[in-house]
């Protein structure tokens, strides 16, 4: 019997879930033992995992700032996760009052808490998708209703792409919803990399292979192959960089060396 | 607010510095770090406030402590760096002039209260999140429930109302779920489905690869496979269906269960057949057709090696009579009857009785011993003909002429086959009917060169293949010669020359004799026009011409004749047309009156073979004839010595006869001086035959002419 593409088999609380691993990693309680243990267990390998996740959410903090000055008022945020704090729609509806929030995760139990952390808000909404059929995002009716693809739209992909495989052709997903967005909408974006990372590689494959064994492998992809998803798009200021290196609201202070590894960029349509 | 250098504001915010400096590593806010500092701050002067006031609160402390969770500094660390912060620097930068010991007890007390309201905070943040993930894990439980059981629902929907017959079971055969169309399909209810095996729906029909796939389809050898097949029903009627198995593997790829989609064909089944048993077979009696005949005997002729077949080809006799005076609609029962009777006779197998169309029916046998069989089954259907049909209260007898043809397979095609039954039938009715005949490979051949012959007739005119010859006719009183019979020849490119008897019946048959008769008439007169102009002195010379029975009934007979005679410039009494005496019997008016016309016009015509038919000699005078050619069967008895004494006196009453009616007589077939003593002796007027001279090109006769002129 065919499943809905977004339902899983059944919602399996035993088997950790990279949402709520994040989660942990930020100190929060929206979580169970099997996510906590994969977390120990990964941060026995990278101790200053939390460091990465925190400037993952720092950076999104000021593209999304970057991005409402720059007179956007609509985010799709793909692969939203859990919400804890500082949310996108928290920055986005604070820089811009009215501003239009839309999360997709494809993780049911993230769907379900974001409904609850969203009741009342009339300008953000949650939909369980998947990432791999942009189409049936963009022509949801829940995305239509707070999204206009006439117009600019910040498109945020933090933290998502490198859990997918090549296999799944990552870069003909995100081309179909590049390719969806007005002129002067921005792609903003966060990956996983061995580049940067203060630690020899063969320990932080010691935490790739956590991610492999829950079943959610974690793809690390080099510099040149994170900037081919911004094909088509000029870079925004200072381009691909790592995450502390993009437009720091102060000058940098013994910032943690973990904060440094992977890239974010933020690109713009033409 | 501005803050006078080491003023309280001024020490205040250092103080709040080195709290933000020392906790915001293990924080995982996203604020930088001097905006977290700047939330720090207020919660420093309250720290502060609380330390100078008037009456300690320690309550200030727990406030302090939880408002650090709701910056979320949940990390124990925080705490931990938070306390060692205030320990040190809270009274140094936040005190008074109070006594150090009361600042630095507040200090610790307000420390315990931070460290309680942190604990107490973190644990209702920690509940409250654990208890919205929970109800989070829940909430998508029961959105999947739904999902799913919507889709169920509709899939559900799909499986019962889907129009063609779905069936689910396990590996082992075992049938777990059938849709309503299935049970619809054979007629059963689900209980009687339940529990029974997929390999209990076996059929005779079953082709022999359908076990084979099923097999190669649970053992995972095969994804799926399309078959026809039959299944029984209940009530033992048959299922006939497009069924399609496919195998069903889990989300590892293991096969698990094989799904059966199965359409009724039943029906469109049945029609296939009728149309194809309408397609093989006579509508009016229900016998196989020319087609399906056709068919069987391709089979039969190309079966094995020491297998054989055998044929009877049989034509109803008479039977245009029979529909000609009672009428089709009674011919038609006749033709049901005898299907019927000749259906009883070929019911071995191997066997089939067939109607070609018509009154032509065929009966085939086929195995390895049909040179018994075949004359059986020819004996079995004279038989079955012998009892009278009844037919609108009339006893109606019918008989027929078979044709056999019997030989062993792969020798002979089918066509051929056929050709030497119909030539064998024929055989059997020229030999009166009511019989059956063997093939026989000589009349075969006879009648295949017959055929031939009759095909080629037309051209052979057109080319000139045809000549005369002319035999004298000799005056029997002086032996002068005084005329001869025109003989057509035909001389065929492969069998050399032919005489009429070879192709008069064939050009009869097929009416060329009209167009051949006139050539011939042509060519007779214009030489006898020439015979004239070339002795005067010896008085005409006349020309004997035969004229057939169809050429007699044409109409442009007489006209056609004059027309000849004036082209040619020869008188009509030149002319003598021969016609045979069969083709005068029981001859009417209308049929004499072309002969009366060319009698008055002055040609003579001779009554030919006069003898040999059911001579009615009191019809003779009736006809317009002048001339009695007897047979040659009479001067045969002459040629002995003595002669036949019968045949004497039968010619002499005959000559005396004719006389007495004003008829000359003409015999045949002289071949000796005795011969032609003795008929002359009889009162015989002229005669022709070999003593006098063969057949021969008319320069023969001219010199003959011309002998008998100087003799």
């Amino acid at each position: 019997m065919e499943r809905p593409a977004w339902a899983p088999r059944s919602i399996d609380i035993s088997v950790p879930s990279v949402s709520r691993i994040y989660d942990y990693y930020l100190g929060g309680s929206h979580n169970f033992e099997v996510d906590r243990e994969a977390a120990r267990k990964a941060m026995e390998f990278m101790p200053g995992l939390p460091k990465i996740m925190q400037a993952n959410r720092a950076f999104m903090r000021r593209a999304v700032r970057f991005a409402a000055d720059e007179g956007i008022t609509q985010f799709l945020d793909i692969g939203s996760g859990i919400p804890t704090f500082g949310n996108v729609h928290e920055i986005a509806q604070n820089a811009r009052p009215g501003a239009r929030v839309m999360y997709v995760d494809h993780d049911p139990v993230a769907v379900a808490h974001s409904k609850a952390v969203l009741a009342g808000n009339e300008d953000a909404d949650v939909l369980a998708a998947d990432l791999l059929k942009p189409q049936e995002i963009l022509s949801n009716p829940q995305v239509q209703r707070l999204i206009d693809l006439n117009r600019p739209v910040a498109l945020l992909l933090v933290a998502i792409l490198h859990f997918v495989e090549d296999a799944d052709d990552p870069y003909r997903a995100v081309a179909e919803l590049r390719d969806a967005l007005a002129p002067g909408s921005l792609l903003v974006l966060t990956h996983a990399s061995y580049e940067g990372i203060p630690l020899p590689k063969e320990r932080a494959e010691g935490a790739v292979d956590v991610y492999k064994n829950i079943r959610n492998p974690l793809i690390m992809r080099s510099r040149e192959e994170i900037a081919r998803f911004f094909e088509g798009y000029d870079m925004v200021e200072p381009g691909l960089v790592p995450m502390p290196k993009w437009r720091p609201d102060t000058a940098p202070e013994d910032e943690d060396p973990y904060a440094s590894s992977g890239f974010a960029g933020v690109g713009r349509r033409a | 607010m501005t803050a006078e250098p080491d003023g309280p504001e001024d020490r205040l915010r250092r103080f709040a510095t080195i709290w933000s400096r020392a906790v915001y590593p293990v924080t995982s806010t996203s604020l930088t770090r001097p905006e977290f500092e700047g939330q720090l701050v207020p919660l420093a002067r309250r720290l502060s406030e609380a330390l100078r006031a008037r009456t300690f609160d320690a309550a200030e402390g727990q406030a302090v402590g939880a408002a650090l969770i709701t910056a979320h500094c949940t990390d124990p660390e925080a705490l931990s760096r938070t306390l060692d912060c205030v320990d040190a620097y809270l009274v140094l930068y936040c005190g008074d002039e109070s006594p150090q010991d009361a600042l630095r007890s507040r200090s610790a007390r307000l420390q315990h209260a931070m460290a309680a309201g942190f604990a107490q905070a973190l644990r209702e943040r920690t509940l409250a999140e654990q208890e919205a993930i929970s109800r989070a894990a829940l909430d998508a439980r029961s959105a999947v429930a739904e999902a799913l059981h919507a889709s169920e629902a509709r899939f559900r929907a799909v499986f019962e109302g889907a129009a063609i017959g779905i069936g689910i079971a396990d590996l082992a055969g075992n049938i777990l779920q059938v849709n309503g169309a299935l049970l619809r399909m054979f007629g059963v209810s689900e209980q009687s489905v339940r529990g029974r095996r997929v390999q209990e729906w076996t059929h005779p029909d079953d082709a022999p690869q359908v076990w084979r796939l099923y097999e190669e389809l649970v053992s995972g050898e095969r994804e799926h496979y399309h078959v026809e097949k039959a299944f029984y029903r209940p009530d033992g009627t048959v299922l006939w269906t497009n069924l399609t198995v496919s195998l069903l593997r889990d989300a590892d790829g293991q096969p698990q269960y094989q799904l059966a989609l199965m359409e009724d064909t039943t029906e469109r089944r049945l029609l296939n057949l009728r149309l194809r048993y309408e397609a093989t077979h006579d509508a009016l009696t229900g016998l196989p057709n020319r087609t399906l005949f056709f068919e069987r005997l391709d089979k039969a002729l190309s079966a094995g090696v020491g297998q054989r077949f055998g044929l009877c080809y049989l034509d109803l006799d008479g039977f245009k009579t029979i529909n000609d005076s009672l009428g089709h609609a009674a011919g038609d029962r006749l033709l049901v009857e005898v299907a019927d009777r000749l259906q009883s006779c070929a019911t071995a197998p191997g066997e089939m009785v067939a109607r070609l169309g018509g009154d032509e029916f065929v009966a085939l046998t086929t195995g390895t011993d049909t040179e018994r069989e075949v004359d059986e089954l020819a004996g079995r259907i004279m038989n079955a003909l012998i009892t009278p049909i009844s037919i609108d209260g009339r006893e109606l007898t019918v008989r027929g002429s078979i044709g056999i043809v019997e030989g062993p397979a792969g020798e002979r095609g089918p066509a051929e086959v056929l050709r030497s039954a119909d030539i064998t039938m024929y055989r059997a009715k020229s030999a009166g009917g009511n019989r059956f005949e063997l093939a026989d490979p000589e009349a075969d051949a006879r009648a295949i060169t017959r055929h031939g012959l009759t095909t080629q007739l037309p051209a052979a005119l057109d080319r000139g293949e045809f000549f005369i010859e002319y035999q004298p006719l000799v005056h029997l009183g002086d032996g002068s010669v005084r005329g001869a019979e025109a003989l057509v020849r035909w001389l065929h490119p492969q069998h050399g020359v032919l005489g009429p008897d070879r192709f008069i019946p064939l050009a009869e048959h097929t009416g060329l004799i009209v167009p051949l008769g006139r050539w011939v008439l042509e060519q007779s007169v214009r030489q006898a026009r020439a015979w004239q102009d070339r002795h005067t002195d010896a008085g005409p010379l006349r020309i004997n011409v035969n004229l057939s029975p169809c050429q007699l009934s044409h109409p442009g007979l007489v006209q056609e004749t004059v027309d000849i005679l004036e082209r040619a410039g020869l008188g009509a009494d030149a002319l003598c047309l021969e016609v045979t005496e069969s083709a005068l019997i029981g001859a009417d008016d209308d049929l004499l009156k072309p002969l009366r016309r060319l009698a008055e016009m002055g040609v003579d015509i001779a009554l030919d073979d006069f003898g040999t038919g059911y001579s009615n000699l009191a019809n003779l005078r009736r006809l317009p004839v002048s001339i009695l050619k007897l047979d040659r069967s009479f001067t045969q008895g002459m040629q002995q010595f003595p002669a036949d004494p019968v045949d004497l006196k039968i010619v002499e009453g005959i000559v005396s006869l004719a006389h007495s009616l004003d008829l000359a007589v003409t015999v045949e077939g002289v071949e000796t001086g005795a011969q032609a003593e003795q008929l002359r002796i009889l009162g015989c007027d002229t005669a022709q035959g070999w003593y006098y001279a063969r057949p021969g090109p008319p320069e023969k006769l001219h010199e003959l002419a011309l002998v008998d002129a100087t003799a």
